[in-house]
């Protein structure tokens, strides 16, 4: 039991590491993004404008370090 | 180079920067281990690890590949990817505008080592336990993170084989280094690769992700960015001009209390 929570811990801290709210905001954006191709928004308008929202919920986060 | 567009490279520069980085780091605490406690059981310890993540590889590599359609692969490995990216990127920001440690591998050597001289002697089947087990614990949970970036990167793009390539030359240039200079590879500007690798790993994690969201369009198939695989050079160019600013502003703010 010991061994398979630090396993966890291990894949937690190596793929969503210090600030969760950066994977959170990624998974939230690619979620809408999805929900954007599902009600038929072309992917060459679709795509850039995911890419922008996900530098967004990057950027914010990270610009408000030790404010 | 003959043979290879503009994304593989890319893609070879990506895996073998961040595997090196990797490497640097597994091969300091098997330095530390094979200088203070024993060469053979730490090269058994390395081995054993080694071999550990070969089975890993080899059994998720085929479990992935045969049982996941590729849009669906790269929206979730896209996902992994660009967070993994964002983190790394994110450390590399706040280290450059001087609100964290730099990585430092002689202090992580110094440490290693303290702990090596610290320790009792446990005998297993006649090898020294406490090196054998901190060198596999070091080598394979390193190299764990090697298997994630070759997985990623090979089955995103499509090219294992050139993603396999980039961290064996990563391996070769660090054990080439480490057996010329006899010492932790402090010398490697980690922290500078490091940023450059969130770059790279953010850049093709938004690029295949977004791509992966196809898995919900009619038909299933990836998503077409305007202007192709050109879109990865804007996504980078993007990523690096947001950390600039960041930077920028970041490190504007960790000076104000001493100019205050």
């Amino acid at each position: 039991m010991r061994w398979l929570v630090a396993f966890g811990r291990f894949w937690y801290d190596f793929v969503i590491g210090d600030d969760w709210r950066i994977a959170a905001g990624v998974v939230a954006v690619l979620a809408a993004g999805a929900v954007a191709v599902v009600a038929g928004v072309p992917s060459q308008v679709a795509a850039p404008l995911v890419a922008l929202a996900l530098v967004l919920v990057f950027a914010v986060p990270v610009s408000r370090v030790a404010r | 180079m003959a043979g290879l567009d503009a994304g593989d490279v890319g893609l070879l520069l990506a895996v073998t920067l961040a595997a090196a980085v990797e490497f640097v780091e597994a091969f300091t605490i098997v330095l530390a281990m094979g200088m203070t406690r024993d060469w053979r059981s730490t090269l058994v310890g390395t081995a054993l690890a080694l071999g550990l993540l070969a089975i890993v590889t080899a059994l998720a590599g085929y479990a992935l590949v045969e049982w996941f359609p590729e849009a669906l692969l790269q929206l979730v490995i896209g996902t992994l990817l660009l967070i993994f990216g964002l983190q790394w990127l994110r450390k590399a920001i706040l280290r450059a505008s001087g609100l964290k440690a730099q990585h430092d591998e002689d202090a992580i050597f110094e440490a290693e080592a303290e702990a090596a001289r610290a320790a009792g002697r446990d005998s297993v089947m006649g090898l020294d336990g406490f090196a054998l087990f901190v060198a596999f614990k070091g080598v394979f949970l390193e190299g764990l993170e090697v298997v994630f970036i070759v997985l990623t990167f090979g089955l995103s793009a499509g090219n294992m084989p050139l993603a396999i390539a980039g961290a064996a030359i990563a391996g070769a240039l660090v054990l080439l280094a480490g057996a010329l200079l006899h010492r932790p590879l402090s010398q490697v500007p980690e922290n500078t690769i490091k940023y450059g690798v969130g770059i790279l790993l953010s850049t093709f994690g938004t690029f295949w992700a977004i791509e992966g969201l196809g898995i919900v369009a009619p038909g299933g198939e990836s998503l077409d960015w305007p202007g192709g695989e050109l879109a990865l050079l804007v996504v980078l160019v993007a990523w690096f001009a947001v950390s600039r600013v960041l930077i920028a502003m970041l490190r504007r703010r960790a000076l104000a209390p001493a100019v205050a």
